[in-house]
């Protein structure tokens, strides 16, 4: 009797596992489709999926390990690896993009205050 | 059942790879598109009750992260291997 209830407990961890993981990735998803920017794009597709990641990643682990009694070591490693290197990866995209010359998005406020500096910095430099 | 969500945004950001206006854009779309790769095995572990996906789920996180960087030094330089002699 009380092994139903324990099964029934960790079938419910393991569906908030995959389903927050799942609902991160797709938001990550719709932010690199609806920003308007190379920079808000990297700050959507390296931060929200590395979350999702570790959701699935630790949603899959409790499965191996209460279905067949496997601890694998491998799904940790992968979500330290991908813990450890999205945010690498992102910092070089971004300052690859920044050095080929790819201009930030403004909105109009900002876009004036940024011209009438850029024409303060050339007459005085 | 999640893996086809997944599968349907990984066909939102081939979009986003095909038709990003700069070089940047299109890397980002790939990086993306790796981590839900990533994602997909895992789901697809759980789904299908075995235990074979976890070594590719390591693989392709490892390729990922070396093609995202091959690709931003390529971005940035404009070569990848320096044959320099300082």
């Amino acid at each position: 009797m009380i092994e139903t209830w324990i099964k029934v407990l960790f079938d419910l961890i393991i569906i908030i596992c995959l389903v927050s993981g799942t609902f991160f990735i797709f938001s990550s998803s719709i932010g690199v489709l609806r920003f308007p920017d190379v920079y808000t794009r990297l700050h959507a597709a390296t931060k929200a999926s590395t979350l999702g990641i570790a959701g699935i990643m630790i949603g899959a682990f409790i499965f191996l390990y209460f279905e067949h009694g496997i601890v694998s070591g491998k799904l940790i490693l992968g979500l330290l690896f991908v813990l450890l290197t999205a945010p690498v990866s992102g910092h070089m995209i971004s300052r690859a993009a920044h050095e080929s010359g790819v201009k930030p998005w403004f909105n109009n406020k900002e876009q004036d205050a940024y011209s009438t500096y850029k024409e303060k910095t050339e007459q005085e430099g | 059942m999640f893996c086809h969500y997944i599968d349907f945004i990984d066909y939102i950001l081939l979009i986003r790879a095909i038709v990003g206006p700069t070089n940047p854009d299109r890397a980002v779309a790939l990086d993306a598109i790796g981590i839900n790769l990533m994602a997909m095995a895992g789901l697809l572990a759980v789904m299908l009750l075995t235990t074979k996906f976890n070594d590719v789920i390591l693989l392709i996180g490892i390729l990922l992260f070396i093609g995202t960087i091959a690709i931003a030094k390529y971005l940035e330089k404009g070569v990848i291997i320096d044959r320099d002699v300082d």
